[in-house]
């Protein structure tokens, strides 16, 4: 399996890099990914798309306190704790936001029915904190985050968007 | 020998080390979702406390120099924050890592299909992930257990361990016809789904075929699948018969077990009968 998605991979760096307009993208090889199913490479390169698409979604519906913005690209718990980010940062009169400047994804597991994907992101971003329109706090990060996507008629969607220490 | 000094400093030396300290800001490096903790402070007057992340956000007004207590279930969403406190001449800021909760509250588990033929190899196959009491995914590894009982009471059981919160089972189905429980366990947390175990293709079908008047009666014994359980009512038995010249073709659901029909009784003829892919006997009809 390992050998017939290294190929694929190799195509999907350019794809990524395109897709993210700004953030530049590395897509690992998985090591050694769970699940039977094989991935082929046009899903794969779907699902990095839709994620690193998840990541402008989220980055515009926090800095202007729009949780509509994230309909397009969160489903499930992810789209409803970001929601919930959204209006307590509107009743604060908070806003923040969150540029990604490069992502070093690995998808690592593929759920048997093709219902999900897994992925690892070795994210760095830059926060912006304001307060009434005011900038208190910037700061870089370099997290990892883990992150399961779900089709839904068009699109891969985040159903969980969760960063690790 | 006096070990107290070296241990306290020690001690405190650990103590230290689980703090992120930002100047005048003592953030603890990590805490689990949903614990409680405090962040301190320097200094003094009034300032204003921030905890800002994209699935949580805290604002508290706050005396600076004291230290900030944040009650269970204050900050319960996983993930990394950033911590400001800002006063009306000084900011200050740090991280604050918040971590899964290590107790399974809930498994998402989906299991394919709903139904399927019995004795499939890796027919059955389920995927959980494993979520805390605040729906963080678990990323730690866990262990977890998959059983599948069929319908005669017969158990597979897997036992597997999570990674970056997921895990997967394939299974079997099993010989006989029923319903299967297809359980996943993390923890003291389970889940469980039922499958539905339909039989397979005829293993064979035997016909006969007796005069019924001016036709002949072509009469199939029960179909069963190749482990014995009873082909269901409903499957399409076709029968042919083939004589000099023509052929005629009649598909024939099966009722209580059986399938049969008259046909012409043209002397000579062809009968035969199939279901799928599968081919019964032949009967070369001559006049009686």
């Amino acid at each position: 399996m390992m050998t017939r998605l290294l190929p694929a991979f190799a195509i999907l760096w350019s794809v990524a890099s395109c897709a993210a307009a700004q953030a530049t993208v590395r897509i690992e090889p998985p090591a050694n990914p769970q699940g039977p199913r094989v991935l082929e490479a046009q899903t794969a390169s779907a699902v990095v798309r839709d994620y690193l698409q998840s990541w402008q979604s989220m980055s515009a519906a926090l800095e202007h306190n729009r949780a509509d913005l994230l309909d397009a690209d969160f489903v499930g718990a992810a789209r409803d704790k970001l929601a919930k980010t959204v209006q307590e940062q509107a009743a604060l009169g908070v806003a923040a936001q969150y540029r990604d400047s490069s992502h070093d994804i690995q998808i690592v597991f593929y759920s048997p029915e093709g219902l999900s994907i897994e992925l690892t992101d070795i994210v760095d971003y830059d926060v912006q904190v304001l307060d009434h329109d005011k900038t208190i706090a910037n700061q870089h990060m370099h997290t990892r985050y883990v992150v399961v996507l779900t089709p839904t008629e068009s699109r891969w969607k985040v159903r969980v968007f969760q960063a690790q220490s | 020998m006096r070990p107290f000094p070296a241990m306290i400093a020690g001690s405190l030396l650990a103590a230290s080390s689980l703090f992120a300290q930002n100047g005048d800001l003592q953030v603890p490096h990590s805490i689990e979702a949903g614990s409680s903790f405090s962040i301190q402070s320097a200094g003094n007057g009034k300032g204003t406390l921030y905890i800002v992340g994209p699935n949580q956000v805290l604002e508290r007004d706050i005396q600076l120099g004291q230290p900030v207590f944040f009650a269970q279930g204050s900050v319960y969403n996983a993930g990394r924050y950033l911590v400001i406190v800002r006063s009306e001449n000084s900011t200050h800021q740090s991280t604050l890592d918040v971590t899964p909760a290590n107790n399974p509250a809930e498994v998402s588990f989906l299991a394919r299909p709903s139904r399927l033929p019995i004795g499939l190899h890796d027919g059955i196959t389920g995927a959980i992930y494993v979520f805390d009491v605040y729906n963080n995914l678990i990323t730690v590894p866990m262990p977890a257990t998959f059983e599948l009982i069929g319908p005669s009471g017969a158990k597979q059981t897997q036992s597997v361990v999570t990674r970056n919160g997921s895990a997967f089972t394939a299974m079997d189905s099993t010989p006989r016809q029923g319903t299967d429980r297809l359980t996943a366990r993390v923890g003291d947390v389970a889940s469980t789904r039922i499958v539905t175990q339909v039989p397979g293709d005829p293993c064979g079908i035997k016909m006969s075929a007796k005069p019924s008047g001016q036709q002949i009666l072509l009469q199939t014994e029960p179909l069963l699948d190749c482990s014995g359980n009873a082909v269901p009512d409903g499957t399409i038995v076709t029968f042919t018969e083939t004589y000099p010249g023509a052929q005629a073709t009649v598909d024939v659901p099966l009722k209580r077990g059986i399938a049969q029909v008259d046909m012409p009784a043209h002397n000579g003829a062809l009968l035969s009968a199939a279901s799928g892919v599968v081919l019964g006997n032949q009967i070369r009809w001559e006049k009686q």
